[in-house]
């Protein structure tokens, strides 16, 4: 792989830059892989890099119906924090947090990873509960974090409206330095480019259409594209799709699949230097280095595929962004678009083993899987290779909702990010 | 006058209404219909902004929406600032200011543009990517100067003034886009009796009838529109929108169209038409800036027209670089012609008219010119990509004395801020190199067309994917998903004569779909003279003397500088799925999403991966067609109607009292009432001892008030709450546990039993709306045999609490309902007379206290209110607020769903098994769920009370609790509630604590930022374990 570097930006920029190799290959499939991955989003894009890189497992092949990063990768509003409340999640979150912390440059592509903290804001007495009672779990966990007043939080951000006589006036937040927003396309490229170095085939515009079934193990997965492609282990990682997926293994996941929509204003000069969420009134706002204010919308609550929702979900968020930040309301909104959520009912995903041996599904990260990326790929990956779940994963395992050993971050984090 | 580029004739200005304004701070005049973008062209303004990567010198390109480079911060005040105008959508309004939106520290010396040159060769695609990785600490600084240079205009800095409006229509035909399609449309639909209603984008109706000169039924194009306009206008049932663009189409036929009112301004040439709210600001400012209409409609035509398509090559972004057909509109509407000495480059017939239309207004200003001892205006040549083109408009040109260069292009502009010349150079029959010798030619004005883009953006929201038509050379909409039609230039067909047949149809076949039938006759069909077209020829990039990568910048996307050479890079790089292209060269990521570049770009593409277009396809489209005011989209939904406000009926009255209020849900609840010089302690001292001692009144009217009736009430009330409600008798109350389908506490209250067939539920203040949810939820799709009907009564009923040892005495006072202990026992209600007031009591109780609940229609509630405190007087009554009540629910151990519990507690973790019924036939909702195997283990947390060592500290809620103070990782609870009680003279508190039910007096340790504080953990009721203050 061919390293980027300044230097070779310059060396490259002599030659008008024709020379750039490219940042990965598009191989026709083997017959036989070890470890097929089902989606080339982030999460699994992460896996097979991980795979590769920390197992030696090389002769993977990821399954893309249809161009890398596609799916909720490239569609979410870009929030990297760490701050859940519960062991379990926090201790996974702060495992990938960690790893966005040397990503650029273990996979030698700049993901823009700007730390430039992340506000939850509380709006009533129960809000600031919860808020004391989350933050002193992540600092007994080794997370930062820590408790503001609103005059603490008005110095963060001059421009959020902290009047005593708004509607709910911010009467403290939770605030995570360490979190903040990434460049979504550039993740999954990167994890692409340095999976494919390491020799794993990235295959778009491959649609896995059932699985190779013996004995309720898995032996491969069909596609349209190539027919049967034989696996020792097949690993779904196909957020609002999984459900698809399970039905075509034979079996059904506890989770429901809803749009859920972002949108962007048009790039404005920068005003807006920290992520800022809000569970009350309901709106989470970044801006982005373009410019461009990256506002998330409340899901809808019908079941949908369609990666479009409903408009007034729009109206909410923006409703919600106005009252927080009433000096945008001459600002234009750009675009709005939507993607397909897979939520199960705790609100925590799925990672694990399934009923058909040797299937493994990464799933049900709802609406704030992409900050999970990394880590989500590596304790993935770690127990793809290995003969049992990683500690991390564990406590994610399908069997949770039937034990009832659930790891409910609804209350936590209510809102979609 | 000083306008150096105006011209007479223009169909849209009024030449005696002379206005001003300024860019940049110097004054100009403009005329009244001008937008902004002609006012500034007629004023010889050639450089508008500055781009964004290179910092290059841009002008006007365009005439309408799909301007990329007009991007201008408008206002004259901080408060009324708006970023981000279009120039050419900005109707010019005397006094207009506006500013560039880039270029440090001016447009014309940028040091961006000093960057772009000196570095710009180091900014392909996605070089951020690549680079200010090393070292690691430097990100925040490479991060920090990015973010100096994004961004074009500025948001105000202070809170908008203006408000915002929502309109809702259902029509039975909504037709987007009234150009002569549209109109057409309009005609035939209006007239078979349908509700029709009729956009467009721009503040005048007519769309290229406003500026074309094809004959229509043998008239001029604006005699045929006044007269449509005039037959629309006619009709009772058809709404006209002009100056509204729908901006997003979505599921089910719901349309949201944007109108600018604001910009509405009176004296346009065009008047006599019907327009809606016509009044501009000046007139009337209270009126809404901005207005969003939500269209509901059973079928929608979209005549929404076509874009023309400049063409690539190098330095096309130099000033004086214009679509052709923005020439022509400039011209006819404006009055404006751009600059002096045009070259015209095209691949297609209708390139021509633009130098038709140059050269008439050349010909016509040619004395004044003169006069004025100004250049003549002349086209100096028409350059033809097609080697042997001829049709009837090409010997128009010819004739005119225009040299006709054909099979050749223009392969690069000359200039620094303006075009000075253009290089042109004979090609191949497929634009793919140079085959000539290169000739510059000297020229101030370089207009293109390289043919049209269908606006099939409304299609593609859909869900519709756009198809390549090869023989039109554009892409047309895909598969009809909603009840939709199509007509005119946006079908990919453009000759006028087709573009009025198709409008005629699509309005009878939309009027016949939403059951208005009606035959067209010949004079429904308006014809227009035809005119011989010479074939058209696909090209979108021209061939340079030099390679791609080499020759001077080619652009593609103008706004973020996306060139010819990026799109190829990125090809080769492996980026080949167009949607790849556009993230990584942001290719249709600017302001006009790639309204002027995207199929350009996918041609690109296509040529180099080697497919075809239709291969390569295009990427979607999404709402907003054009951008709009967040303040727009939200309308009234904002301050104080953000969410309603709920109050009591007694609000007035605690507001006198000097009350400090909470947020509860949507309600204002007073959370305690301080006497002067008190502190908050001092206050929720005084107000619990006065409860433990004598009588408190508390307003309870907020809590949820469920009214349920029918024959299986009882049946439902079983499996919605854990305990049993087969047998409660009438005249009864009973407390009710209520649990998710995993088992987890959800909500709870006191239901009554009113009749044999009539309940009262009550919820939680936060949970009333979702708790009615959730039983329509479970009958509407669960158990639709059951008949029940539930029925919000929270708003109905106002309610006073009276708590405390005498609160029998001060009630018995003023009601004819017998309150001795044996008449109306704990746990039941009565109907009465309170205060004279018919009545509803309910002897329940949250304090632990004996307590009346005093439930009165809501009209009545101050009445009795006043009642009760003034009647109290003698028993020294004292108001208390939702913190007192906290208190003194806490010291009984009373959970608070919401505070005590987290969506993770079974009833069994609250130790309250007691209402879990265990012979329900039906089952209970969360039955299943707690019986799971990890619901029922050791190391749950429980709900437990804590007596910190020192009685004194009080202990933080959400403080997180350990067994061993080494390992503070190790969290066994959390503090859910912590207070001081006066009763007990001490703090305390109650928490969730693992096995908690097990570890009585063991203790327990919190982890402070400081220091550590210990508690010892005890049963959650602190006071009259036994109950027997409220059952007296």
């Amino acid at each position: 792989m061919e390293r980027y570097s300044g230097f070779g930006l310059i060396k490259h920029a002599i030659r008008h830059h024709e020379n750039w190799q490219r940042a990965w290959r598009n191989p026709a499939p083997k017959k036989q892989y070890d470890i097929i991955i089902v989606g080339g989003g982030g999460h699994g894009l992460a896996t097979a890099y991980y795979l590769a890189k920390e197992f030696g497992v090389t002769n993977v092949a990821v399954m893309e119906k249809g161009y890398l990063g596609g799916g909720n990768t490239g569609r979410n509003t870009t929030i990297v924090r760490s701050n859940y409340l519960w062991n379990e999640s926090a201790h996974l979150y702060e495992h990938a947090l960690q790893l966005w912390e040397g990503l650029s440059r273990d996979l030698n592509y700049n993901v823009m990873f700007s730390q430039r903290g992340v506000l939850n804001l509380g709006h009533t007495l129960q809000d600031m509960r919860d808020i004391r009672r989350r933050v002193n779990a992540n600092r007994l966990n080794g997370i930062d974090g820590e408790v503001l007043d609103s005059t603490q939080v008005q110095k963060l951000v001059p421009i959020l409206n902290c009047s005593e006589k708004s509607r709910y006036p911010v009467l403290g937040a939770s605030w995570q330095p360490r979190g903040g927003v990434a460049r979504h396309d550039a993740v999954a490229w990167g994890f692409a480019r340095a999976a494919d170095s390491l020799g794993v085939d990235l295959i778009q515009e491959c649609e896995v259409t059932g699985f190779e079934i013996e004995d309720s193990r898995v032996r491969g997965v069909k596609t349209r594209r190539y027919g049967s492609i034989g696996a020792r282990k097949v690993a779904c990682v196909a957020a609002g799709n999984s459900g698809l997926l399970a039905n075509l293994a034979g079996f059904e996941l506890p989770i429901e699949s809803h749009p859920l929509q972002a949108l962007v204003s048009e790039p404005i000069k920068p005003v807006l230097h920290r992520v800022v969420m809000s569970n009350q009134v309901h709106g989470y706002i970044s801006q982005s280095n373009k410019g461009d204010l990256v506002i998330g919308a409340g899901i809808d609550s019908y079941n949908g595929y369609g990666q479009r929702g409903s408009y007034p979900k729009i109206e909410q968020a923006l409703a919600a962004i106005i009252e927080l930040f009433p000096i945008f309301s001459r600002v234009p909104m750009n675009r709005q678009w939507g993607g397909t959520v897979d939520t199960t009912p705790d609100a925590c995903p799925i990672i694990g083993e399934s009923p058909v041996t040797n299937l493994f599904f990464n799933c049900g990260w709802g609406t704030g899987g992409f900050k999970a990326t990394p880590g989500s790929g590596q304790v993935f990956a770690a127990s793809l290779a290995g003969d049992e779940m990683h500690p991390l994963a564990k406590p994610f395992c399908l069997t949770r909702f039937y034990s009832g050993a659930l790891i409910d971050e609804h209350g936590a984090a209510g809102v979609a990010h | 006058m000083k306008q150096v580029n105006r011209i007479v004739g223009g169909r849209c200005v009024d030449y005696d209404a002379e206005i001003g304004f300024t860019f940049n701070g110097k004054s100009y005049q403009g005329l009244r219909g001008d937008t902004l973008a002609s006012a500034l062209l007629a004023n010889g303004v050639d450089v508008l902004a500055r781009s964004f990567k290179y910092g290059r010198p841009r002008g006007i390109i365009a005439a309408g929406v799909e301007e990329p480079n007009a991007i201008l911060q408008v206002g004259a005040t901080e408060a009324t600032q708006v970023p981000n105008v279009r120039a050419t959508q900005q109707i010019l309004y005397a006094g207009l200011v506006c500013r560039s939106t880039s270029g440090s520290p001016s447009l014309r010396w940028s040091l961006t543009g000093l960057v772009g040159r000196l570095f710009g060769r180091l900014m392909p695609p996605g070089f951020y990517y690549k680079t200010f990785m090393f070292p690691g600490f430097m990100w925040r600084f490479y991060e920090y100067v990015m973010r100096r240079v994004a961004g074009l205009g500025k948001a105000p800095t202070v809170k908008d003034p203006d408000i915002y409006d929502h309109l809702n229509h259902h029509c039975d035909l909504l037709i987007i886009g009234a150009g002569p399609a549209g109109l057409t449309a309009a005609r035939v639909a209006g007239k078979s009796g349908a509700r029709v209603v009729i956009l467009d984008e721009q503040a005048q109706l007519g769309g290229c009838l406003l500026h074309m000169n094809n004959r229509i039924d043998g008239l001029p194009p604006a005699t045929w529109l006044a007269q449509t306009l005039e037959q629309l206008t006619g009709l009772d049932n058809v709404l006209m929108l002009p100056g509204t663009a729908a901006v997003g189409y979505h599921d089910h036929n719901f349309i949201v169209a944007h109108e600018i009112v604001a910009h509405k301004t009176s004296g346009h040439k065009m008047a006599g038409h019907k327009i809606v709210n016509h009044a501009g600001r000046d007139d009337s400012p209270r009126l809404p800036r901005e207005r969003i209409h939500k269209i509901r409609a059973a079928q929608v035509i979209l005549a929404t027209g076509a874009q023309e398509r400049p063409l690539v090559f190098s330095n096309n972004d130099l000033p004086g670089c214009i679509q052709a057909s923005a020439t022509s509109v400039y011209i006819h509407r404006y009055g404006v012609l751009p600059g002096r000495r045009l070259v015209l480059m095209t691949t297609n017939d209708h390139g021509y008219q633009a130098a038709l239309d140059w050269h008439a207004a050349g010909v016509a200003g040619q004395e004044s010119d003169e006069k004025r001892g100004r250049a003549r205006r002349q086209v100096v040549a028409v350059v033809d990509a097609r080697p042997q083109a001829d049709s009837p408009l090409i010997q128009a040109i010819r004739s005119a004395g225009i040299r006709v260069i054909s099979g050749s292009a223009v392969i690069e502009a000359i200039g620094k801020r303006r075009v000075r010349g253009v290089k042109i150079a004979a090609i191949d029959s497929l634009g793919g190199s140079v085959t000539g010798k290169v000739e510059t030619i000297s020229c101030d004005t370089l207009a293109s067309s390289g043919g049209w883009s269908p606006v099939v953006h409304l299609s593609c929201h859909t869900g519709s994917k756009p198809i390549w038509h090869d023989e039109y050379g554009c892409f047309v909409p895909g598969e009809t998903i909603q009840a939709q039609h199509c007509a005119g230039a946006i079908t990919g067909v453009m000759t006028l004569g087709s573009v009025l047949a198709q409008g005629a149809e699509s309005g009878r076949v939309a009027a016949l779909a939403a059951g208005f039938s009606l035959s067209l006759s010949d004079d429904d069909i308006p014809q227009a003279e035809a005119i011989e077209e010479a074939p058209g020829i696909q090209l979108f990039h021209l061939p340079h003397i030099k390679s791609t990568s080499r020759a001077p910048k080619q652009f593609v996307d103008f706004q973020l500088d996306v060139s010819a050479a990026d799109i190829e890079l990125a090809a080769r790089e492996g980026f080949e799925s167009i949607e790849h292209v556009k993230r990584y060269t942001a290719l249709g990521f600017g302001t006009d999403q790639g309204k002027l570049g995207n199929v350009a770009g996918v041609a690109i593409t296509a040529r180099v991966l080697g497919k075809s277009i239709a291969e390569t396809g295009t990427t979607m489209f999404r709402p907003n067609y054009t951008p709009i005011s967040f303040g727009s989209v939200v309308g009234r939904d904002c301050g104080e109607l953000f969410d309603p406000v709920r109050y009591t009926a007694i609000q007035s009255w605690h507001e006198q009292q000097g009350a400090k209020f909470e947020n509860v849900g949507q309600w204002k609840r007073p959370w305690y009432y301080p006497r002067p010089g008190e502190s908050m302690q001092d206050s929720l001292n005084r107000e619990c001892l006065a409860v433990r001692q004598q009588v408190g009144i508390l307003d309870a009217s907020t809590l949820g008030k469920i009214d349920i009736q029918g024959p299986d009430v009882r049946e439902f009330l079983n499996r919605i709450y854990t305990n049993a409600w087969l047998k409660l008798p009438v005249g009864q109350c009973r407390y009710g546990l209520m649990c998710g389908e995993d088992g987890m506490v959800i909500d709870d209250g006191v239901t009554a039993a009113l009749g044999d067939n009539h309940f009262l539920m009550h919820t939680t203040t936060g949970g009333a709306a979702q708790i009615l949810e959730w039983l329509e939820l479970w009958h509407q799709t669960e158990w639709q045999e059951l008949r029940v009907y539930f029925n919000s009564v929270t708003d109905q009923w106002n309610t006073a609490t009276l708590s405390g040892p005498k609160s029998r005495d001060l009630l018995q006072g003023l009601t004819d309902i017998d309150l001795s202990g044996e008449a109306f026992p704990f746990m039941h209600w009565r109907v009465g007379r309170v205060a004279g007031i018919p009545a509803r009591v309910f002897r329940v109780s949250f304090t632990g206290e004996l307590s009346y609940e005093i439930n009165v229609q809501a009209n009545y509630g101050l009445r009795l209110w006043q009642m009760l405190v003034s009647h109290g007087e003698q028993y020294e009554i004292t108001p208390y607020g939702t913190e007192t009540m906290h208190i003194l629910r806490a010291e009984k151990g009373f959970v608070i769903v919401g505070q005590d519990t987290d969506g993770s507690v079974t009833p069994d973790d609250l130790g309250m098994g007691w209402a879990l019924s265990k012979q329900k036939r039906f089952s209970f909702i969360g039955k299943r769920g707690m019986a799971r195997g990890d619901c029922q283990s050791r190391g749950r947390k429980q709900l437990v009370g804590l007596l910190p060592v020192d009685p004194e500290y009080l202990l933080s809620e959400g403080s997180q609790l350990v067994c061993d103070p080494a390992q503070i990782a190790n969290m066994v609870g959390h503090v859910t509630s912590s207070y001081y009680s006066a009763t007990l003279g001490r703090c305390f508190a109650l928490a969730l604590v693992k096995d908690g039910h097990r570890r009585m007096g063991e203790t327990i340790y919190s982890p402070g930022v400081k220091s550590v504080s210990r508690a010892t953990i005890c049963e959650p009721v602190f006071y009259d374990p036994e109950g027997e203050r409220q059952n007296v």
